[in-house]
């Protein structure tokens, strides 16, 4: 098969995944409004709206129209502008709002993602390294334990000892000048990052161990070639794909996790915005940071698969998965 | 079929008797769901009594956890709330857990156009941030405990879904089934008394994972102040009104904040353990 063809191929059956998934995140995030038990127009304006009032934000959002037409005009308005509407608060529409305070969150979720690989590398290592040693049990062992708390609480920790005893960091906000955004942001995403190692650790760990155990690193052994060379050369080479593909299945929660460790943080970014915007019944707003986040999601996906298979000569083939 | 499942369930039980995890996290969720229950009779105070004349009063033998605020009792409070974020978080995992077995049991089960059109369905689900959609939806069905099981309803039952899917998937092909429906079992009758059952255990143990995930989603949102409606205690609301404290009034936050941790903890052994004596790949 040429590689013009198979590159081809590949790229309408990633069409023919994604594209459904697109369609049905749109639906999904269309349908949210029309969960609210009875009238959106009424909930959003509270008990105490007049019945003209109701009227007019009905006839605003277009929920006079069939429901067919309310989702084309949904939909179009989407592939057109990017936008789910404009804010029903400050009228502004929902793209800008979210670009302008995605900066900031994708800033998070990029320290986040580096604090994790950072943790995760060296613990994994010395687990696989000595199996049943300490260190592998309290690797084994802490993951069960972090999976109960919730990270909003790790934050309110981290908070109590590195920010109001020690001082090192801001307690919240984020500070202005040379390295004070960077340095506002560190806590955040440790408490983010702390949320992903668990899972990291325990399948770099198992990829490791299944990696010491090859045929291919007896040989090595045998041909005596240093340790060291054979661990960073050779079994981390191993682990390290499969991390990575990993770190994509977890991008969902990395950028859940960014958003709300921001109202603990009180940082102006996009969870802010969904908080903010959740407090004034703001529904375009919510509508929209739902959908920029799973069309992120999906994204990241699609680049790490891409990413993997030109890192993987094994999954060039187009049928390891 | 009935002698290897039986011979699984005895290495089950004697592989569960011997597990430390599972023992130290039974006992850990049995004491605390007794707390739960018991919580109306051993709260000295109500909890949601308010004496203003008496807030923010330090840990003392009147208070031994001092009081919030608005004078409430913190140590009444965190019982109390044991019983709500409990009680939710069990009757939150149950609609997630049947939906998504099934789910994943006709995926496996019958693969192609099925199998295809629900892992899009799932693909979908999956796609949101799982906190941001939960939010979003609890925000569309209002705050509470209605909002909180109907969210995870709709959206909690993808992991089930995969890895029951999974398993279905490589049991369709075994001799075994293909006896049964050779046999002339229908489509349902293998699906439920053969599949089903072995599919049991992982779906189970996953069950206890989810609800460590979802007690500590519905803390969350309390936190965010979208959980149980006040003045209803909750673990997560009472971390939320602590933190502005946390430097002069500690002890606001340090009962609530040990009680999910320890509760998350108790589950996850119990999950932990199950895994162990079942042998099941997670």
């Amino acid at each position: 098969m040429s590689s013009v063809r198979r590159i081809g191929l590949a790229t309408l059956r990633t069409l023919g995944t994604v594209l459904p998934v697109m369609l049905g995140v749109v639906v999904g995030v269309f349908f949210l409004l029309r969960l609210v038990p009875g009238d959106p127009a009424q909930m959003i304006l509270g008990e105490r709206a007049t019945p003209q009032a109701v009227a007019e934000l009905h006839e605003q959002l277009g929920l006079d129209l069939p429901l067919w037409q309310q989702f084309g005009d949904f939909l179009g308005r989407l592939i057109t502008q990017g936008d789910t509407g404009p804010s029903l608060v400050s009228g502004a529409s929902t793209r800008d709002l979210i670009l302008e305070r995605a900066p900031i969150s994708l800033g998070i979720v990029a320290l986040a993602l580096l604090l994790a690989v950072l943790i995760t590398v060296p613990l994994a290592l010395a687990a696989a390294r000595r199996p049943n040693g300490p260190i592998d049990h309290a690797v084994r062992v802490i993951p069960a334990i972090g999976l109960g708390m919730p990270m909003f609480w790790i934050g309110l920790l981290l908070i109590i000892v590195f920010a109001v005893h020690l001082g090192w960091f801001p307690v919240g906000g984020v500070g202005t000048g040379a390295g004070e955004p960077i340095r506002s942001l560190i806590l955040p995403a440790l408490a983010v990052s702390l949320s992903l190692v668990p899972p990291l650790i325990r399948s770099l760990r198992a990829q490791l161990l299944e990696v010491v155990t090859a045929d291919f690193v007896t040989t090595l052994r045998a041909a005596r070639i240093p340790e060291l060379r054979i661990w960073t050369r050779h079994i981390l080479r191993g682990g390290a794909l499969p991390t990575l593909a990993l770190l994509s299945v977890n991008a969902a929660t990395l950028i859940g996790g960014t958003l709300v460790i921001e109202k603990v943080f009180a940082i102006n970014g996009i969870g802010m915005l969904l908080f903010t915007s959740i407090g004034s019944r703001d529904f375009p707003v919510v509508q929209g940071i739902a959908l920029y986040c799973a069309v992120l999601v999906v994204l990241v996906g699609i680049a790490a698969d891409a990413l993997l298979g030109i890192l993987d000569p094994r999954l060039r083939r187009g049928s390891a998965r | 079929m009935t002698a290897p499942r039986a011979a699984a369930r005895s290495t089950f039980w004697s592989r569960a008797r011997r597990s430390r995890t599972l023992a130290v996290g039974t006992g850990l969720a049995a004491l605390l769901v007794l707390v739960a229950l018991l919580a109306p009779v051993i709260a000295p105070y109500s909890p949601t009594a308010q004496d203003l004349t008496a807030g923010l009063l330090p840990p003392s033998p009147a208070h031994w956890l001092g009081t919030d605020e608005l004078g409430r009792d913190v140590l009444s409070r965190i019982l109390m709330a044991a019983q709500t974020d409990l009680r939710i978080a069990v009757t939150a995992a149950i609609a997630p857990f049947i939906i998504g077995v099934s789910v994943g049991l006709l995926s496996g089960y019958f693969g192609g156009a099925v199998d295809w059109t629900l892992s899009r369905v799932v693909d979908t689900v999956i796609a949101f941030p799982f906190y941001i959609i939960v939010i979003a939806l609890v925000f569309a069905l209002g705050a509470g405990e209605f909002g909180i099981v109907v969210a995870f309803a709709l959206v909690g039952w993808t992991g089930y879904a995969r890895v029951i899917r999974a398993l279905a998937a490589s049991m369709r092909d075994a001799g075994w089934v293909r006896a049964a429906r050779g046999g002339g079992l229908s489509h349902a009758r293998v699906i439920l008394r053969h599949l089903l059952p072995n599919a049991l255990p992982q779906a189970v143990v996953l069950l206890m994972t989810e609800i460590v995930l979802i007690m500590v989603a519905i803390v969350t949102l309390g936190y965010l102040g979208l959980g149980v409606r006040p003045p209803t205690p909750d673990w997560g609301a009472m971390l939320a009104e602590a933190q502005p404290f946390i430097t002069s009034n500690w002890w606001l936050g340090v009962g609530p904040g040990l009680a999910v941790v320890l509760t998350g903890v108790a589950l996850s052994l119990v999950a932990d353990g199950l895994g162990d004596a079942w042998r099941v790949k997670r």
